[in-house]
């Protein structure tokens, strides 16, 4: 049976691993290679890699940090921030990159989302999605940018149909309102995106427990689901993490 | 020497530090039939479109990769790599595949048993069914867990060495002698995909 994911994420800022709370108040948890290997190690069944403040300071993603991070990963490792052209794609791959995120620069220019998926595949495609809708109801979501400091106007439910339409292979949909608080994911939201596409979404923003985890992966209709900070500060493994989920019917890669 | 095939589908970077991780001498990625012709074993990896396959042919690797599945060198095809085995793809119905194992592949369906499918498989998913004879999966128990990322399958046949479930069984791993397939991506599935591609590097 097909397992929920459990994905490891690595906010990179200057070649370091931090971790903000709703995209804001920084604070440094780490080497991102060390990091890596100690999720995989700890059962974490996919690493991702997003170099927060590339686009925002319009430089290109730490190639070198990618490298040191694939060396000796063999696990699924995907790679964001600063992805622009199919070009800026290749040379992540080539870094050792599995797939790569891409957020703002797919709103900006959507044909990249077919430019990358026809050299790597569809799979090697992430379309990052940063979603706010404080109060108002899913369907009035909108989609920002640039690390969640502007907005596009776009609704979140219709840019994920035509990030789908135009051959993302995922979807990273992360909540701004949920970001960092540890209070949950926006099972509603994601449940909503889950029923628009047909390609596997994966919910961020907001794990704080294993019952977070049970909830976004029932209700919130999730594939995988993404945390940073519980990992990066020991609250718990993957592993353990697993565990509670197997406890609860939930299917997950275990033992790992 | 392993002849590490490139017919630009993706990127071989992770197939290749895999092997090398492995301690495998003498890894060489390579568009050469000349270079194929020598070789001791061959992997051809490969993520992306069934049609990408169309380069073998055209560049006369089909031809020598064929010769030397006859020789008895250990053939190992990842992920499209092993639906190129096949007959061809409904992905791209012009591509004539090897043909050395029956039938086409074709795409997952869009529902199954009366629930929507989703499609691609991607993520970690169970081999079932091993076959006890089986050289590649030697020492990898049925359960074990390995990474998918997929929208083609092949159909399960009596060459299949292990299946996986997901809108019914399919081809997880076919093998027959020399010359073996895994749609997975062992170079990504941790200790269980590290054990396939050891298996491989010491036939």
């Amino acid at each position: 049976m097909l397992t929920k994911r459990i994905i490891a994420c690595l906010d990179v800022r200057g070649g370091r691993v931090v971790k903000g709370v709703q995209f804001v108040d920084i604070v440094d948890a780490g080497d991102p290679a060390e990091l890596a290997h100690r999720h995989a190690a700890g059962g974490a069944d996919e690493i991702v890699l997003l170099d927060i403040t590339a686009t925002h300071e319009g430089r290109g993603t730490l190639l070198d940090t990618v490298t040191r991070t694939a060396a000796k990963l063999f696990v699924p490792f995907t790679v964001g921030g600063g992805v622009r052209t199919a070009e800026d794609a290749a040379a992540v791959f080539d870094a050792g990159a599995d797939k790569v995120s891409i957020n703002s620069a797919a709103i900006a220019r959507p044909e990249l989302i077919g430019e990358i998926g026809a050299s790597f595949g569809a799979q090697a495609v992430i379309v990052a999605i940063d979603a706010r809708r404080g109060a108002l109801g899913v369907e009035d979501a909108e989609v920002f940018v640039s690390g969640g400091r502007k907005a596009t106007g776009l609704r979140v439910v219709d840019w994920a149909r035509e990030a789908e339409a135009r051959g993302a292979g995922e979807i990273l949909l992360t909540s701004m309102d949920t970001d960092g608080m540890r209070s949950g994911f926006d099972c509603e939201l994601t449940a909503a995106v889950s029923a628009a596409v047909q390609i596997p979404v994966i919910a961020s923003g907001g794990a704080g427990s294993a019952a977070h985890f049970v909830k976004v992966f029932g209700r919130g209709k999730a594939d995988a689901a993404l945390a940073a900070s519980i990992f990066h500060f020991g609250v718990t493994d993957s592993r353990e993490l697993k565990g509670e989920l197997q406890k609860a019917g939930v299917s997950v890669r275990l033992p790992c | 020497m392993i002849a590490v095939i490139d017919y630009r589908a993706g990127n071989l970077t992770s197939v290749v530090k895999a092997l090398n991780y492995l301690g495998a001498r003498d890894v060489v990625v390579t568009q050469s039939p000349e270079v194929v012709r020598q070789a001791d074993k061959i992997v051809l990896p490969g993520v992306g479109h069934f049609q990408s396959t169309q380069l073998l042919k055209d560049l006369g690797l089909t031809e020598a990769t064929r010769e030397k599945i006859a020789e008895g060198v250990p053939f190992l095809g990842i992920c499209v790599g092993l639906q190129w085995l096949y007959e061809g793809s409904t992905e791209a119905q012009a591509t004539e595949g090897l043909c050395h194992f029956a039938s086409q592949c074709e795409r997952f369906p869009a529902t199954y048993e009366g629930a929507g499918l989703k499609s691609p498989h991607v993520g970690w998913n169970s081999l079932e069914s091993i076959r006890k004879d089986s050289r590649l999966l030697r020492g990898v128990a049925d359960g074990a867990f390995v990474y998918f990322t997929h929208s083609w399958r092949a159909p399960v046949s009596q060459d299949t060495a292990a299946v996986t479930n997901y809108g019914g069984a399919f081809t997880a791993v076919v093998e027959r002698e020399n010359v073996m397939g895994v749609q997975f991506h062992p170079e990504k599935s941790a200790d269980v995909g590290l054990r396939v591609l050891k298996n491989f590097v010491e036939l």
